[in-house]
Order: structure tokens, then C-alpha cells, then sequence
């Protein structure tokens, strides 16, 4: 039997036991540069987008106009499944297009 | 950001967990485990294996269909050896002008290492494929928590399997396991080809009669089917076609940019090159903004599809910035660009680097 330990800092346990023939790590929480900038919606926004996915997803982007955000909204809707109602979708997008426009 | 069995990456998006390599891992061709960049598509990843039940299930159109175990794949077919580039088709995403939204990736999704594993088409054969086979997919322990999400699910032709040996199932990188968020206990090698294919954590391979066009396939990781891969930019493609093999890139590792360096003092200029399979022949170092290249010298040839690591000296000639550019070609005289080219999914980057540097 044989545990490693790799690291473990500020209190957040990240680790990789391998026990012989098994193998498990420990994933540490979303990253706080994660939680959405505020503004209208932001709450919505930010509980119903973490749900399926960490918030940083957004946060990383170059920004975009009203469209291309509607395109990202949608295609979570459609081809991901997400389970939002047709005025939820739109008050992200709005959120999201005012929050996070298009970059300069 | 400290990720399990990784050391300090840049982190993009933590779930599902996208970790980029820094720069300077890149003086050398043989990328360390832990500093080797991760990408996943759906959440959760998988964060627990016991190689006492875990198996590689092969079936669909086959005559005997197979659930090998780590000890069958290490036993019943010969261990291949490969040294073998993976980037990740967004790989420096983040650049594009005009930019496109997607993981904002700088230059450091891709790593090189040493796998070694069991050939794909062993294993195949082992199964016995069918008559009218045509594709193979490949999925991982990687599952969405939610119905709806697209499972990932990557396939490629037949043929591409039976006819090239460096196709493998790895267990080992580097000399190791692989690290779990790098694929555990075993991922799909394509050498040559972007790292969307190299299926992580893999647990299922199923031959079928068709061409396989589930989303990960269609409508993602698809470019435009034009000789470059690029379109206008800001226009989209009239067809597309699945991503497939790396064009030639070439990296300045050290010095980083914004680096001081000592005017009339040499100094050293070191990176890696790769392609998608033809190797690396020359690669060519400029610092007057490309009127003038001149050839330097090349690590050890680790094979076609490895990085191959250069380096020059270089004596800063006077104070101020200077750029540095480095560029390519492989064994069939491709190169790289000065302008980058253009699609709306930020693949396929491959425009000749630039570093600057500011000597004193």
C-alpha cells in the first residue's frame, strides 16, 4: 500500500492517493476569478451558467457583442441542454452582452 | 494554480479544468508530466480508476469483442514506443485578431513526451474487424453529468488505424503513468494530429459502418475546407471538414518577452519546433523583423513527431528593443507565415512567433 501525497496549500487539500492498483486525486473548487463581474442579472447568470459549468468560462473571453452572446446562450440551450426558460436566456444575454461586450 | 500531479500552470477554466503550460517549460523537447497542460470538454472528469475493473471495451462490428484489462494491454501486444507532440487545436486561440470567443488559450496548450503503449491496430485485429467497417470512436470515463450534454466522443477512419503503427493506446509518458487529468490509466496517441484525437481516459473504442458525426465531430472541432484551413477573416467557411494534422510552429522558450538582456553580451536563444509527422528539418532565427534568417542548430532528433529543440546565440547589438522571430520547415519544405491566417474556431495558429526583448 503506498499513498502520495503531492501537495497541500492555504488549507485546500490537493491530492493523488494511488493505492496499488487504484488511482484518485481531488479536484480543488472553482477559482474565485471565476465569480461574474456585477451588474442586472449577474446573480442570475452566475447561479444558472455554474450549474453546468465553472464561471470562469465566461470570464476568460475576449467579449462580444449582443449577438455573438446570444449564439453562446443559445447553442447551451439547444446543443447542450441547458435547462433555462426563453426570459432567463434572454436577461443572461443581456447581461452578458452589457457585462462583457465586445472587446476594443 | 496547484492542480493534482501538476505543478504551477495558468489556469483557464477550473470545471471542466483547462490548465495551460508556461512559456518556459518549452527550453527543452521532452515536456515534464506535471507541467503538461490539461483540457477537458465535459464535467465531471474522472477523478478515481481501479485498474482492478477498469477495462478497455472493444466492440461494435467486430467478430470477438474485447474487455482488456491494463495487465492484457501490457501483455498481449508489443509495447510501441513513441516520442510525439499533442497540442490542442485552440492552441493559442487567445491571439486571433479579429478574436473569437472559445478557450482563450496563449501558446502553451501543447506539450511533447515519450508514450508507450499497445498499437491501435493490434487491437483492432485482435477483435477481428467486419466487413464494412469504416470508422473507429473512441470515449473516455470523462461523462456529463447531464443527459443532454454531447458525451466526448472523437472518431477517426479505419483506415488511418490499420495503416499507421504509431497509433497506440499509452499507458506510460514519460516513463510514467499518465498523470490523471493527462488521461489515466490510458489515452489514444495520434501522432501528427491535434490532441482533440488522443481521447483521454480511455474506455470504450467501437468500430461502425459510417462516418461517425456526433458533436464533438460535427459540428466541432471542424475547419474550413480550404487549402490553409482559413477563411476571410470574420467570414464563415461555405464547407468544413474535421481538423486533422499540425502545420509547422516553431517557439522562442527564453527569453520571454519583456526580458532584460545585456547589450554586447551574448546571449542564449533557445525553443522547440514540430509539425504533423514530417519532422523537422531546418529552423531559421531573425532579429531585423525577417529581412535576414539565419539557420541554428538543432537538438537531437527524438523522431518525426517530437518537438526538436534549437538554440543560437545572439549579442544584443545595441540598447533598446529587439525582436526576435524564429520559424520552421519540416522535411517537405513547409513552413510558417508572416501574417496569421484566419477561421472562426481559432485553430490551426501557425504564424512565424515574435519575442522582444529589451537590452540595456
Amino acid at each position: 500500500m503506498r499513498i502520495v501525497l503531492v501537495c497541500l496549500l492555504s488549507g485546500l487539500a490537493v491530492a493523488s492517493t494511488a493505492i496499488g492498483q487504484e488511482k484518485q486525486i481531488v479536484l480543488p473548487a472553482d477559482h474565485d476569478y471565476a465569480t461574474l463581474k456585477p451588474g442586472l442579472h449577474s446573480e442570475l447568470a452566475q447561479t444558472q451558467c455554474q450549474f453546468c459549468h465553472s464561471t470562469d468560462y465566461i470570464v476568460m473571453q475576449p467579449g462580444g457583442d449582443a449577438k455573438q452572446w446570444d449564439a453562446v446562450v443559445a447553442k447551451m440551450v439547444k446543443v447542450f441542454g441547458a435547462p433555462l426558460s426563453e426570459a432567463d436566456a434572454k436577461a443572461i444575454t443581456e447581461y452578458l452582452a452589457t457585462t462583457y461586450g465586445p472587446s476594443k | 494554480m496547484r492542480y493534482p500531479e501538476k505543478t504551477d500552470l495558468i489556469l483557464l477554466t477550473s470545471r471542466p479544468p483547462q490548465l495551460e503550460t508556461p512559456m518556459k517549460y518549452f527550453d527543452q523537447a521532452i515536456t515534464p508530466n506535471d507541467a503538461f497542460f490539461v483540457r477537458y470538454h465535459v464535467f465531471p472528469v474522472p477523478t478515481a480508476v481501479d485498474l482492478n475493473t477498469w477495462r478497455l471495451r472493444v466492440h461494435g462490428l467486430v467478430d470477438r469483442p474485447l474487455d482488456l484489462s491494463m495487465d492484457d494491454l501490457k501483455t498481449k501486444f508489443p509495447a510501441t514506443r513513441v516520442v510525439a507532440a499533442n497540442q490542442c487545436s485552440g492552441n493559442s486561440r487567445g491571439r486571433f485578431s479579429p478574436r473569437v470567443l472559445g478557450g482563450q488559450w496563449g501558446d502553451g496548450a501543447m506539450g511533447n513526451a515519450e508514450w508507450v503503449g499497445a498499437r491501435m491496430r493490434d487491437i483492432v485485429a485482435m477483435a477481428g474487424v467486419r466487413l464494412g467497417a469504416m470508422q473507429v470512436t473512441f470515449d473516455g470515463l470523462d461523462k456529463p453529468a447531464f443527459p443532454t450534454v454531447p458525451d466526448f466522443v472523437k472518431s477517426l477512419d479505419l483506415s488511418r488505424i490499420m495503416e499507421d503503427p504509431d497509433v497506440i493506446v499509452a499507458y506510460q509518458m514519460n516513463g510514467q503513468p499518465l498523470p490523471m487529468l493527462n488521461g489515466f490509466p490510458a489515452r489514444l496517441v495520434v501522432p501528427g494530429w491535434y490532441a482533440t484525437y488522443w481521447v483521454k481516459n480511455l474506455s470504450d473504442v467501437e468500430v461502425i459502418d459510417s462516418v461517425f458525426e456526433k458533436f464533438w465531430m460535427k459540428p466541432g472541432y471542424r475547419i474550413p475546407d480550404t487549402p490553409c484551413g482559413c477563411v476571410e477573416p470574420g467570414t464563415v467557411p461555405a464547407r468544413t471538414v474535421p481538423i486533422n494534422r499540425m502545420p509547422v510552429r516553431s517557439f522562442i522558450a527564453v527569453p520571454g518577452p519583456g526580458t532584460r538582456v545585456k547589450v554586447g553580451q551574448a546571449t542564449r536563444v533557445k525553443g522547440i519546433a514540430f509539425d504533423g509527422g514530417y519532422g523537422i528539418n531546418e529552423v531559421q532565427f531573425s532579429t531585423d523583423d525577417g529581412a535576414t534568417w539565419r539557420r541554428v542548430q538543432l537538438g537531437r532528433d527524438l523522431g518525426r513527431y517530437s518537438f526538436r529543440e534549437w538554440s543560437a546565440a545572439w549579442t544584443p547589438p545595441a540598447a533598446g528593443d529587439h525582436r526576435l522571430m524564429v520559424r520552421a520547415f519540416n522535411t517537405i519544405g513547409e513552413s510558417q507565415g508572416a501574417t496569421p491566417l484566419w477561421n472562426p474556431a481559432g485553430y490551426l495558429r501557425n504564424v512565424i512567433e515574435r519575442v522582444t526583448v529589451q537590452a540595456m
